[in-house]
């Protein structure tokens, strides 16, 4: 199962057929895999990297992906970093062209503030849940 | 002839499971006249699905491929240890493999168990065949393992190298082990709900069918982990993927009842949480198949996707639970209240273990399900590492906090007092490790230092029950839970370590040129040409220096035809502290000759593992003794823990 | 425990825990997934780009380009994908019937693109080249072929993801009159 990836995401290539997913031939930007000079830059770019999804190999970070598109994703991230934009701002830039899907992180707000508000709900819950097996002293 | 057999054997399989369910049905109206036949029927059933697997088995060996199972997985070519592999390495056999687990489980409770009451031994069987029955329903009507296939092929079709893995034939049968375990702890469960006897000698009976399922998915895990970070070459062990999280979510529910199983069967207390947490871990090892097999969520592991059989799982899975959670909301008032015991005791530290366990598994079922119910609502998003993370991280960690002063706790009540010198070390060594981290590394993420801090703490605090104990004298399960604790702490260093200090280069070299990693020294010696059986590859011979000593890597990039795909073959270095990890890339189009390489220097990443390992090795030392103290004597050990 | 005589309503939830995740499951396993990635820049100016020419003897392509007045369509394809060499005779079509199609060739040679051109027709004003998919990128546009409706502004009004077929023509068509 884990052998079996052409160039990148193997059998998802299955999941999109009305798109070609080959992968043509073209030259690699140079910053998809090349790492800033800066290593404080280099490791913020790193973990916008991480937390955007690859367009073509959807189960992917682009930090991960061997995809084409991945590569001119990482030089774009490593790009705006290299200008000093913060990664909030990078990962905005990516939503603006993908729509919140591409974020593997989902924004506070809307349907993703629940999300974010769970782990802090259950908890609760829990407590709730324990509170009466403590009830009685003996 | 032999496929015949085995086709027939697992007709009557099924037809014995019918007659244990309807005996079982005869039981809740009282002492039916069918009830003797239970026992017999689940020792027959047994037998008769050693039979149909072996026969299959059989098959595979001969490589019968007038069989259709046999001609479309396998090849006559096959190495032998394929062949048979390939048994289970397809959906039929595999199911196969499942509910002949199962009803072999059946026939070892009817044979060995006799600690509890004969009512609910014989109602546990009964609710195991209505398990069975469903699995049999699912072989016998849409995925008959022995169907003929003629004419017969010359050679069969099953070939591809690249699901030749040792790994890939042994990963999902360990995994099924454990569920199967699960399902047998869900028919104790639900059959003492049944007959109302809820208390500890059905926990007693249930432990050994949790621990031994725990100690399978442990291994499950930590070997699929392994194998995601060595084969797909990205340098990551987890990922948070779909089908990840989907055995991850058992092993939780796992974990937790295993905690509570034993204050049930020590203290008589947490007797409906029990049974909740049994129904629970076997519904999640049911939509953790059915989440692989359904394809409803994008994986990068999707490779066993079939909507329809994943429906098939889906409808067995929601009559199961469903059944099970009705008896649950209407029988659970009769059970009695448990034992009584305060905060601060071994039960209340149990009880933190199983709402912090709790949380994460619904932490991680959330986040997994959640794109599909915004999409539902016409919402597209992703959840992620970086959300998974972030949300379970803290939760864990309060887990590892609570885990150091738990197991020194005395049943029922405790002073807290009475450990203020171990809290004061426990906290000193954390907040040193913190501090030293934080102070002298720069740049570590505040996760991966308590992580750290805790861990050190965690690894003092395991071995802490067996002070003031006669080792010799000291019960089997008691070194159990103390290696088990502390190979969670060896895994969390490990995990903290690598998220915190690992040191990536990505470069390109030409051959002879170097580059660094942490104190590596890495030079590209050669590039050159590998041929193998279906690909052909480059391989790079990096020489990496580290002082004084030299090492040699050699990382491929292979490209495959037929079918056609490319892979990398990361090359791995292991030292004792940690891991060089090395990947080579096809050059790029505009490449002056010079090869892409990515290199990692991982410190103790090989932690993370060898912990996983440490705690399936304490289980099995814990489920040694209990068997081992069952032989002896039946008698009741106020500090045995699982 | 205590807590199932003091909340009875606490028993209940994993059964309604239960039906969520059955009715999600269902959900997922009838309404067919929709993998594609839709670009959100559907509604907004084009980004700036200017791409030298693909082939020998065409023009390259700006964003300035589209943005002359006239309403347009523009083709991301690739000599080396096989959905685009499958919708040539549609675009084919859409010139005909007086669509002004511009086009940008991804991670592709000049020669290649030649030789598609020469095989499948050519019905594009001008071909730029995006050779490390950055305008791509910039788009939000996730794969070849993808077929945009431009207003004369340079807005983007439509995103068609995939290949053109017969019954996408007139649909194409009525978008670029509606933006008139």
């Amino acid at each position: 199962m884990r052998r079996s990836f052409p160039f990148a995401c193997g059998l998802l290539l299955a999941a999109v057929p009305q798109l070609s997913m080959a992968q043509g031939s073209g030259p690699t930007p140079e910053l998809a895999n090349r790492q800033l000079p800066d290593p404080a830059q280099e490791k913020a770019a790193t973990q916008v990297m991480h937390a955007l999804r690859c367009i073509q190999c959807q189960g992917q970070s682009i930090a991960d992906s061997d995809a084409p598109m991945a590569a001119t994703m990482r030089a774009e991230v490593r790009q705006q970093i290299a200008e000093g934009k913060k990664p909030g701002a990078i990962r905005q830039w990516m939503i603006e062209r993908y729509g919140e899907w591409v974020s593997f992180e989902p924004d506070m707000k809307g349907s993703g503030l629940l999300l974010w508000a769970t782990p802090l709900l259950l908890l609760l819950l829990g407590l709730l849940i324990a509170r009466g097996l403590f009830r009685r002293k003996s | 002839m032999i496929a015949e057999t085995g086709l027939a054997a697992l007709w009557l399989a099924a037809a014995m499971a019918l007659l244990q369910l309807v005996g079982g049905l005869t039981l809740l109206r009282g002492e039916g006249k069918l009830t003797p036949l239970i026992k017999p029927a689940a020792l027959v059933q047994g037998a008769l699905c050693v039979v149909s697997f072996s026969s299959l088995m059989y098959l595979f060996y001969v490589t019968d491929l007038s069989v259709l199972l046999v001609a479309s997985n396998s090849h006559i070519d096959k190495p032998l240890i394929f062949k048979l592999a390939g048994t289970w390495g397809n959906h039929e056999g595999s199911m196969l493999l499942w509910v002949s687990v199962l009803s072999l489980s059946g026939a070892a409770i009817a044979l060995l168990e006799k600690r509890i009451d004969a009512r609910t031994l014989n109602a546990t069987l009964a609710v195991q065949a209505f398990v069975a029955l469903g699995f049999f329903a699912f072989l016998l009507f849409s995925s008959n393992p022995f169907e003929r296939l003629i004419p017969a092929p010359v050679e069969g079709a099953g070939l591809n190298p690249l699901l030749q893995d040792i790994g890939l034939a042994f990963h999902p049968p360990t995994l099924y082990i454990g569920y199967v375990g699960l399902s047998v702890a869900f028919s104790f469960a639900v059959a003492a709900m049944l007959t109302g006897q809820v208390g500890p000698a059905f926990a007693r009976a249930m432990r050994p069918w949790v621990l031994g399922a725990w100690i399978f998915l442990t291994v499950g895990i930590t070997a699929g982990s392994y194998w995601a970070y060595y084969e797909l070459g990205w340098g990551g062990w987890w990922f948070w993927d779909p089908v990840e999280n989907a055995s991850l979510m058992p092993w939780l529910a796992a974990t937790a009842l295993l905690h509570s199983v034993s204050v049930l069967a020590t203290r008589n207390a947490l007797r409906a949480w029990t049974i909740m947490l049994a129904l629970v871990a076997f519904a999640m090892s049911m939509a953790g198949t059915f989440l692989v097999r359904s394809g409803i969520l994008t994986s990068v592991h999707a490779f066993a996707v079939d909507p329809e059989r994943g429906s098939f799982i889906l409808a067995l899975m929601l009559m199961y639970t469903s059944l099970a959670f009705l008896v649950f909301a209407t029988r659970i008032g009769t059970v009695k209240q448990g034992e009584p015991f305060q905060i601060v005791s071994r039960e209340g530290g149990i009880v933190a273990n199983n709402i912090f366990l709790s949380v994460i598994l619904a932490i991680v079922l959330i986040g997994t399900l959640y794109p599909l119910a915004a999409e539902a609502m016409g919402d597209k998003i992703s959840v992620g590492p970086p959300y998974f993370n972030k949300a379970t991280a803290p939760i864990a960690l309060l887990l590892m906090a609570a885990l150091l002063l738990g197991p020194m706790l005395r049943w029922r009540r405790d002073e807290l007092k009475r450990h203020k010198y171990w809290l004061v070390g426990f906290f000193a060594i954390s907040l040193w490790t913190g501090v030293a981290i934080w102070r002298f590394v720069p740049g570590v993420g505040v996760f991966p230092i308590l992580g750290l801090a805790l861990s050190l703490a965690l690894a003092v605090a395991a071995w802490v029950p067996l002070k003031g104990r006669k080792l010799l004298r000291t019960p089997l399960p008691v070194f159990g839970m103390v290696i088990a604790h502390f190979g969670l702490a060896v895994s969390v260093f490990g995990m903290a370590a690598e998220s915190g200090f690992s040191r990536e280069t990505l470069t390109a070299l030409a051959p002879g040129e170097s580059a660094k990693v942490a104190d590596w020294q890495v030079k590209l010696d050669d590039v050159r040409p590998v041929v193998g059986d279906n690909w052909v590859a480059i391989e790079g011979q990096l020489i990496a220096r580290n002082n004084s000593k030299k090492f040699t890597l050699r990382p491929q990039s292979r490209q495959f035809y037929r079918p056609e795909q490319q892979t990398s073959e990361a090359a791995l270095l292991t030292r004792w502290n940690g891991q060089l990890y090395a990947v080579i890339a096809q050059p790029d189009e505009n490449g002056d000759g010079r090869w892409q390489v990515r290199l990692w220097w991982k410190p103790f990443v090989t932690f993370i593992w060898f912990g996983g390992l440490l705690v399936a090795f304490g289980g099995a030392i814990a489920l040694l003794g209990r068997m081992f103290r069952r032989a002896k004597k039946p008698a009741v050990n106020k500090w045995a823990q699982a | 425990m205590g807590a199932g005589m003091s909340r009875p309503w606490l028993l209940w939830l994993p059964l309604a825990v239960i039906a969520f995740i059955g009715g999600l499951a269902i959900y997922g396993l009838v309404v067919p997934k929709d993998d594609m990635v839709h670009s959100a820049m559907v509604g907004r100016k084009l980004p700036e780009f200017a791409l030298p020419p693909a082939a020998v003897g065409v023009e390259g392509l700006s964003d300035r380009d589209l943005a002359d007045g006239k309403p347009r369509l523009l083709n991301i394809f690739a000599s080396w994908c096989i959905p685009c060499k499958a919708e040539a005779p549609y675009l084919e079509a859409l010139k005909k019937s007086g669509a002004e199609i511009d086009a940008i060739a991804i991670r592709d040679k000049p020669e290649d693109v030649a030789a598609f051109l020469a095989e499948f027709g050519n019905p594009f004003r001008r071909i730029g080249s995006d050779s490390e998919m950055a305008v791509q990128l910039k788009l939000g546009s996730s794969g070849v072929p993808e077929t945009y409706v431009i207003a004369g502004d340079g807005t983007i009004v439509y995103q068609h993801i995939g290949d053109i077929r017969a019954e996408h023509v007139p649909m194409l068509l009525k978008k670029l009159q509606e933006t008139q």
